[in-house]
């Protein structure tokens, strides 16, 4: 394999440049840049709702907005962020691009279902955002009836709906990649040589292909409800709206196991690479992804503790909660075993897999006092909360998006960004971030409430920390989407294998040409051999 | 679907990964409708719990006759369906097409009924909605019952459009002898769709129909 | 491709238990079996047979009998992670009362 840079040469950009060729493609890679560009324009359309939830509650009196555009705000950031964003991130972007070429094959099972997956996604944010443009919704992306199938008066059927297409374009990426992982691996990749990137989508697949389509048969029937007020779910008409709680809830926990687990499959790739070494545990690791996804089937109900859901049911829900944290647990043990003894360097993807490690740890252990039914009671609904998630969703998905980003920019485009500017931009989110979100730790626990547009003024200077927090963070952001725009352009050249990492897609140009691979590779090493392999000599053995 | 007679599509090394893919593929589609239309049976078996009596009621009022007529003609689609499949094993071109058509034909019957049935219940006031009414205090619960009946066997229904709209393209593309003992994956998957819509009726068909008819 | 071609008389007979069976459910469920308010005895027999049809179709029409051990798989998660989904729920649902203590109230309509 040439090791020689791609950009001279054909590659999967510049194989034809017609927006025909963009729009009708099947290549894995271009549909992974479609998504990418998609996913960061709602990305900052969501950020902008952040902006202006947190602008507002720089004041307790609620003078910037009146509280019903701000249940707006809040509804439409977490609709946009969870489901635009957070959902597709890694498995639409970086696994959509890496999945086919790591298990060393030309492309997925299904190309032109990958094509109709984003352009369903398109379609899906169409619809959403018309609502937000007529209105927005005001229910919060939880959509808890009896509010949003009788009482609210806001575009929820038009978000519903929007919400209902999106999820298919989930469902059938995560299909694409069961098959593809299944049948379509080279000659020597068992399973137990899978990078453990692959055995995260695997995971994230199975959890998108059982949870989604509950949550499709749930809002379609919110919009049944609301357009013949049958009594499925209000209570006036002899409905139960704890069950609505039940079938959401039974999609959206696991979903947000849909927005760690690509995260954590990028963490251990990224933890190979920077410490120059094998995961330690590589099996614990491949299994504890298998066990969230299983797991994280069985614990719905913590969202539902003060619900009026049985406390006998909250007792068990309760208990497997504390069982899913074990897994993840696992997971950070092993990474952190892994850089013992290893070789580190502090590369710009390596931070943020530091960064990565230290926050979902922080998250994770917070979900352990919410998993606890008596803490949970003083807990829920409280910004103690929103700091838990956001700790996972912003410290844990979005710092392992990035660094994913940041470690296969390279070959997916072809040029490296500023070494010194990117590690910048990781430490400025570092610090965005801890500032905007721990605040609302002690805000949870002192008592203040989640999705009100007024709180009682002790609140305020932690309030305002988080505010000046979020600025921070967005300022990190906008750093770091201005230099990867930057070096497109004007980035260094990158070579096939800038970080001298192991693994099949290093070992193919950077950009790859369209078939990924010249002729199908022989695998005959496992993962992560870093002490088997040389990755800066020349290309080794056993290549056919 | 499209693709030409026994060529390999570029990302599969060979025929036989193709078709494997297919088929893993379509079992992991399937997975997904069992969950949809799980969601659905989930909140029925609460709300039939929950309102025994309303719910004994409405069912009476489902046509039995109708209903049972439906399950044999669906369950006799998917023998035909099956011997479908079985001819393209086989590489008979004129048993394919015979199969595929009366499994189409029997489709078709079954919508056909299913339109009557849901003609007298609008007939009879029984559509969820500002039309429906029902002598009887339990009528809001009796009204429920009729909701689960038309989102259950209408989301049914709707599969069973798309079922007919594949049949009508394999009876074309089998027409064209598309389909030999190399390869009938089409075919196969498309057997597999329809077999799972026929095992929701079966399951629907005494939830809905036969909840209390000793009563 | 080598796949188990199902023999015509095998199909043939399965349609005709497919069909008893249904004979069967329908004239059940013309009997009271008991089980108090709930009939819980005929939803157990009507299930029972809905479940027995169901695996004939999976076996022999879908030709998971013949089938690898992936699709064995596949077919026993679904029909695992519905069963989640109905038993967690029915898990509520049917202990919300169970508090002794307590008189009923709010939504009566579920005891």
């Amino acid at each position: 394999m040439s090791t020689a840079a791609g950009e001279g040469r054909t590659n999967y950009l510049n194989a034809a440049s017609s927006v025909k060729s963009w729009l009708l493609t099947v290549d894995h890679k271009r549909i992974a840049i479609l998504y990418l560009v998609s996913i960061t324009f709602f990305f900052l359309l969501g950020s902008i709702f952040a902006g202006m939830v947190r602008v507002n509650l720089l004041s307790p009196y609620g003078d910037l907005l009146q509280a019903a555009t701000y249940n707006k705000m809040f509804t439409m950031h977490g609709i946009t962020m969870i489901f635009f964003f957070l959902i597709p991130s890694i498995p639409a972007v970086l696994g959509n691009f890496l999945v086919p070429i790591m298990i060393g094959a030309r492309d997925l099972a299904f190309p032109r279902i990958n094509l109709l997956s984003w352009y369903i996604y398109v379609v899906g944010g169409l619809f959403t955002l018309t609502a937000g443009v007529l209105g927005g919704v005001d229910t919060g992306w939880t959509f808890y009836t009896p509010y949003s199938s009788t009482y609210s008066n806001t575009n929820v059927m038009l978000t519903a709906v929007g919400v209902f297409i999106t999820g298919f374009s989930s469902i059938l990426t995560g299909l694409n990649f069961i098959v593809t992982i299944h049948k379509m691996r080279a000659p020597g990749m068992t399973w137990s040589r899978l990078p453990l990137f692959i055995w995260a989508q695997y995971a994230t697949s199975l959890i998108m292909v059982l949870g989604t389509p509950v949550l499709a048969i749930t809002v379609a029937l919110v919009a049944l409800e609301r357009g013949l007020h049958i009594g499925i779910f209000d209570p006036a008409l002899g409905g139960d709206p704890i069950l609505f709680q039940h079938l959401f809830w039974f999609y959206s926990h696991p979903a947000v196991y849909i927005m760690i687990l690509p995260s954590m499959g990028v963490i251990s790739e990224l933890i190979a690479c920077f410490s120059r070494k094998r995961i330690f545990g590589y099996g614990f690791v491949a299994s504890s992804s298998l066990a969230i996804a299983v797991l994280g089937f069985l614990v719905w109900g913590h969202h539902m503790f003060v619900s009026g859901q049985s406390v006998y049911a909250g007792l068990i829900f309760s208990l497997l909660s504390f069982l899913v944290a074990i897994p993840s647990a696992i997971k950070v043990f092993n990474w952190t075993a892994t850089m013992y003894k290893g070789s580190i360097s502090f590369e710009a993807p390596m931070l943020y897999a530091f960064g990565f490690i230290g926050l979902f740890t922080i998250g994770g252990l917070t979900g352990l006092f919410l998993a606890n039914l008596g803490t949970d009671v003083h807990l829920h609904d409280t910004y103690f909360v929103v700091a838990h998630f956001h700790y996972i969703m912003v410290g844990g998905a979005i710092m392992g998006f990035l660094g994913g980003l940041h470690f296969w920019w390279p070959k997916m485009t072809g040029r490296m960004y500023p070494a010194t500017l990117a590690r910048a931009a990781a430490l400025i989110l570092f610090v965005g971030f801890n500032l905007t979100f721990f605040p609302q730790f002690i805000l949870g626990f002192l008592g203040m409430p989640r999705r009100y547009h007024v709180y009682p003024p002790e609140f305020q200077v932690l309030n305002v920390l988080s505010t000046a927090g979020a600025s921070i963070l967005g300022l990190g952001y906008f750093l770091a989407f201005i230099y990867l725009l930057w070096s497109l352009k004007y980035g260094a050249v990158a070579e096939a294998n800038p970080w001298g990492a192991v693994g099949l897609e290093w070992e193919i140009p950077s950009p790859p040409p369209t078939d990924n691979f010249d002729k199908t590779p022989v695998v005959t090493h496992e993962a992560y051999a870093y002490d088997e392999v040389q990755p800066h000599a020349a290309p080794e053995v056993s290549r056919v | 679907m499209s693709e030409p007679h026994a060529s390999v599509a570029h990302q599969f090394d060979d025929a036989e990964q193709q078709y494997q893919a297919s088929h893993l593929g379509m079992w992991t589609f399937l997975i997904t409708e069992i969950m949809f239309f799980g969601g659905l049976l989930t909140l029925f078996a609460v709300y039939v719990s929950a309102y025994a009596e309303a719910f004994a009621e409405g069912s009476k009022h489902l046509d039995l006759v109708l209903g049972t007529t439906n399950t044999a003609v669906l369950l006799g689609s998917s023998f035909t369906m099956a011997m479908a499949v079985r001819s393209a094993q086989t590489g008979r071109r004129n048993g394919q097409l015979l199969f595929l058509s009366l499994t189409l034909l029997l489709g078709l019957a079954f919508l056909g009924i299913k339109a009557v049935e849901y003609t007298h219940k609008f007939e009879q006031h029984l559509v969820p909605g500002p039309n429906f009414s029902f002598p009887s205090p339990v009528a809001r619960n009796v009204q429920l019952f009729f909701s689960f009946y038309f989102a259950m066997t209408g989301m049914h229904a709707l599969h069973m459009v798309v079922g007919v709209v594949l049949l009508t393209i394999l009876i074309v593309q089998a027409w064209r002898g598309r389909y030999t003992a190399d390869y009938f994956t089409p075919v196969e998957v498309s057997g597999l769709y329809w077999h799972f819509v026929d095992i929701v009726w079966i399951f629907l068909f005494p939830l809905l129909y036969l909840v209390a008819r000793h009563a | 491709m080598t796949h188990h071609i199902v023999p015509t008389r095998l199909y043939v007979q399965i349609l005709g238990a497919l069909l008893a069976f249904t004979a069967l459910t329908v004239t059940v469920s013309f009997f009271d079996l008991g089980g108090g308010r709930l009939h819980y005895a005929n939803a157990v027999a009507a299930l029972t047979i809905a479940v027995t049809k169901a695996t004939l179709v999976v076996l022999y029409f879908m030709h998971v009998r013949w089938s690898s051990r992936l699709t064995w798989v596949f077919v026993g998660a679904g029909v695992f992670w519905l069963l989640i989904l109905v038993v967690l729920t029915l898990s509520d649902v049917l202990t919300r009362y169970w508090i002794p203590a307590l008189p009923p109230w709010g939504l009566t309509s579920l005891q």
